[in-house]
């Protein structure tokens, strides 16, 4: 296939992804903000949602104060993030657009579906920044049901050929990608477990978290026990039947980059990179990351994960 | 006034005398007795349908709108195989005439020898590439997909309006509505018998298969070549890509080495070897030709001169649609084939003809006047629909220039029943069929696509301004033969 319909197929999957993840940020933010102080609320709610949806800097150059209507109004409709909802959903959609060949008319109705959804809740009140909160969570769901649409359309539709394998590489590596980072923004509150800081009080900054990733109901069936960091820390790392842990989004990559060698009869720097990581995760225990650091682990993650997305792009994309 | 200038019409449904033409017989019935708020709803699901699938165009010029919707009349145009037969004939004779045409220019140059066509309307054309001369293309095609533009004024008098042989579009409108119409009307369809269309991206890539350069033993690859999606006519670029099952490549995907085409693929570099290009001459290769287009592939003209690739159309064609050639093409066809042409010209005054300029010049009021080289509907002036200050600014530009200029009487250009939130009613249409030749000969898919002026009184049907759609009918009655072929 085309070089550049490989490419469009790689980001449309990471922008519809990232709407979703950015969706999930919000409204678990939105959650933790209108807590009492006693409970949970520190005040910084918004910051830690603009950090992990690496918007931080780009907010902080326009505005000098953190406040709530802002920044959802810069992670939903600005048109100045490159990564607000909007945006991430009009990239989808040109993306889309230039490989409409490419997807099926099913796949490809569920992306511009979207976005004609998305022009009217541009015309709410919402839309044109005021923030109101029944709006945002209809918002909020709509963005998450796009997700859903796309990756259940392209799941049930799309031939499975490398048009199909390279989206999948989109989906896992920006999911790996925002898993990554939500955990370390939140590092400070997971904690290894002979430490006692904070106390139960961090337990909805713990729940919050799980959101984020849809994983609070998963925690429980996997654990049956409360809320513990390192357990969350293991359920979103280590844990393979967690569909947004990091172990699960490499067990993918893994899969879907073997396919491609496969049918191209040829192996190369991204398939070997992305199994060098793979294994680094499965020999990992908890015990391990805590002791090196989950900071410093999660920022060595971050950067093999770019460094794959590169490498994608320069063995299949770029040519 | 306004209304005395009003030509009368010829309405394709209904005659002056209220009788209702047999081949609408049906439709006229189905809309006498249907209520109103069904063909509403129908209207209504049909723009939800369209939009749906995305297929939208870009206006030029209008940033707002950069998609939009071609507007879809849900009232079918129809026409009944024996008119079919007649211009599928005149079709296929013009563009047999038309090729050869093309392949006399850029070869012997027989017919300015002849004397039969001003030579410097060839050799002072814009659209003449010097670099084709001499050049060999593939079974002397040059126009592998042609839409001409018909109008009807009467009962038996269709004319043609204008050829388009550089890379016409609108076929992709002529398939979607069928497949909405057929979703929308399926009684309508049990009730009449209506040619399929849907056949034409097959007969379009045989005719691109059979072009191939003659030295490629393997299964040729094919791709279309696109502008990009900014282009009005993108959807149209991928629906085709997509029917045909072959890649859709900007220019940025394709490279030349060594005088041979290959696109930019996940596993590497691979051949091609005839491209459906849908980017105009200028901006094909800026090697070339235009050297700040981005959109197209540098060292393609050298492939294509070496023979490596086919270009569809070829290069250099634009110099047959010119509206000037066009007033030459009773004498082209009679050149080249010896035979009358079957489909008529719409008279045409030459303003490069000092008699013709006076003459247009003094009767602005009354005619179309038209750039030589424009399209689109733009830089056209609508005479009798003009505001005095439009025709004095026209008449300037046109004193300039005469030579940019022709000018043609203001066509009755036949009406059809077109649905309107206020009720039915009759608006002006044209119709695009579209003209396939490959090396086994011409073929026309039968239908194309109608155009309709929306506006009450407007005679201007571009989609750019303000035109619409409709499902083009043609019924099989006995008279009506299988798709002809002709070589």
């Amino acid at each position: 296939m085309l070089s550049r319909t490989a490419d469009n197929l790689f980001w449309l999957a990471r922008y519809v992804e990232r709407a979703d993840f950015l969706a999930r940020v919000i409204d678990a933010t939105q959650r933790l903000s209108t807590l009492p102080t006693a409970y949970a609320s520190t005040g910084t709610e918004w910051e830690s949602a603009l950090e992990s949806s690496g918007a931080a800097e780009g907010y902080r150059a326009r505005y000098e104060t953190i406040e709530a209507a802002r920044v959802v109004e810069f992670l939903t409709f600005s048109t100045e993030n490159p990564s607000s909802i909007r945006n991430c959903l009009e990239f989808a959609r040109v993306n889309a657009r230039a490989v409409r060949t490419a997807l099926t008319i099913e796949t490809w109705e569920a992306i511009n579906g979207a976005w004609i959804e998305l022009k009217k809740f541009e015309k709410t009140s919402l839309g044109k920044g005021s923030y109101d909160r029944e709006e945002l969570s209809r918002f909020l769901d709509f963005v998450k049901k796009t997700s859903l649409d796309y990756d259940g359309t392209a799941y049930r539709t799309m031939l499975r050929n490398d048009a199909y394998w390279f989206s999948r590489l989109g989906i896992y590596i920006e999911r790996a990608d925002n898993t990554a980072r939500i955990l370390d923004v939140k590092y400070h509150v997971l904690l290894p477990e002979d430490e006692e800081v904070g106390g139960s009080l961090d337990y909805f900054q713990w729940a919050s978290i799980l959101r984020a990733v849809s994983a609070l109901t998963a925690y429980h069936w996997v654990y049956r026990e409360t809320l513990k960091p390192w357990k969350i820390a293991d359920l979103l790392i280590l844990k393979k039947e967690m569909p947004r842990s990091l172990i699960s989004c490499y067990d993918n990559i893994c899969h879907f980059l073997d396919q491609i060698a496969g049918a191209y009869g040829h192996n190369g720097a991204a398939q070997r990179h992305a199994h060098l990581v793979m294994e680094r995760l499965t020999k990992a225990t908890t015990k391990e990351i805590f002791h090196i650091g989950l900071h410093e682990f999660i920022t060595a993650f971050v950067e093999d994960n770019s460094l794959l997305g590169q490498t994608i792009s320069e063995q299949y994309l770029l040519n | 006034m306004q209304e005395d200038r009003e030509p009368v019409c010829f309405d394709e449904m209904t005659l002056p005398d209220g009788k209702i033409r047999p081949v609408y017989e049906k439709i006229a019935h189905w809309l006498a007795n249907t209520p109103s708020s069904f063909l509403s709803a129908r209207h209504a699901q049909a723009e939800l349908l369209f939009r749906r699938i995305g297929i939208t165009f870009a206006v030029y010029g209008d940033k707002d709108a950069t998609e939009r919707l071609i507007p879809f009349d849900i009232i079918p145009r129809l026409l009944d195989g024996g008119e079919w037969a007649r211009l599928e004939t005149g079709l296929i004779q013009r563009v047999k005439a038309l090729n050869m045409f093309l392949a006399d220019i850029y070869g012997a140059q027989e017919i300015l020898k002849a004397g039969r066509i001003p030579a410097d309307l060839v050799h002072g054309n814009p659209q003449f590439r010097p670099e084709m001369v001499g050049c060999k293309v593939p079974h002397d095609i040059f126009v592998h997909i042609a839409g001409i533009d018909l109008v009807r004024i009467g009962e038996n008098d269709f004319y043609v309006l204008e050829d388009n042989v550089r890379t016409p579009s609108g076929v992709s409108y002529m398939l979607e509505n069928r497949e909405v119409m057929m979703r929308l009307t399926p009684d309508l369809f049990a009730e009449h018998r209506v040619a399929p269309v849907e056949n034409y991206p097959d007969m379009l890539l045989a005719s691109l298969r059979s072009v191939a350069p003659v030295n490629v033993a393997r299964e040729p690859v094919i791709a279309v070549l696109t502008p990009g999606q900014y282009n009005s006519a993108y959807y149209e670029h991928s629906f085709l890509a997509d029917k045909l099952g072959v890649e859709l490549c900007e220019g940025r995907d394709l490279l030349v080495e060594d005088d041979v085409v290959y696109m930019r693929t996940t596993e590497g570099t691979k051949r091609v070897d005839v491209l459906y290009r849908r980017i105009d001459d200028d901006f094909l290769d800026p090697k070339a030709f235009r050297a700040d287009s981005i959109i197209g592939v540098p060292g393609l003209m050298r492939a294509y001169l070496a023979g490596n690739v086919t270009l569809a159309n070829a290069v250099g064609t634009g110099v047959a649609d010119d509206k000037a050639i066009y007033t030459y093409m009773p004498e082209i066809i009679d050149f080249y084939l010896g035979e009358p042409a079957i489909l008529k010209n719409v008279p045409t005054w030459r303003c490069r003809e000092p008699d013709a300029y006076a003459y247009v010049r003094d009767h602005l009021g009354e005619l179309v006047v038209k750039e030589v080289n424009g399209s689109g509907g733009y830089g056209m002036l609508v005479g009798p629909h003009a505001s005095l200050a439009e025709r004095e600014t026209f008449a300037a530009k046109l004193a300039r220039n005469p030579e940019n200029f022709i000018a043609q009487p203001t066509l009755a250009l036949s009406t059809c029943p077109t649905f309107f939130e206020s009720g039915i009613a009759p608006r002006h249409v044209d119709l695009r069929p579209f003209v396939l030749t490959g090396s086994t000969g011409v073929k026309v898919v039968p239908g194309g696509l109608t155009r309709v002026a929306l506006k009450e009184k407007s005679l201007v049907v571009n989609s750019s301004q303000g035109g619409g759609t409709k499902d083009t009918w043609i019924i099989e009655g006995s008279a009506q033969r299988q798709s002809q072929t002709q070589t």
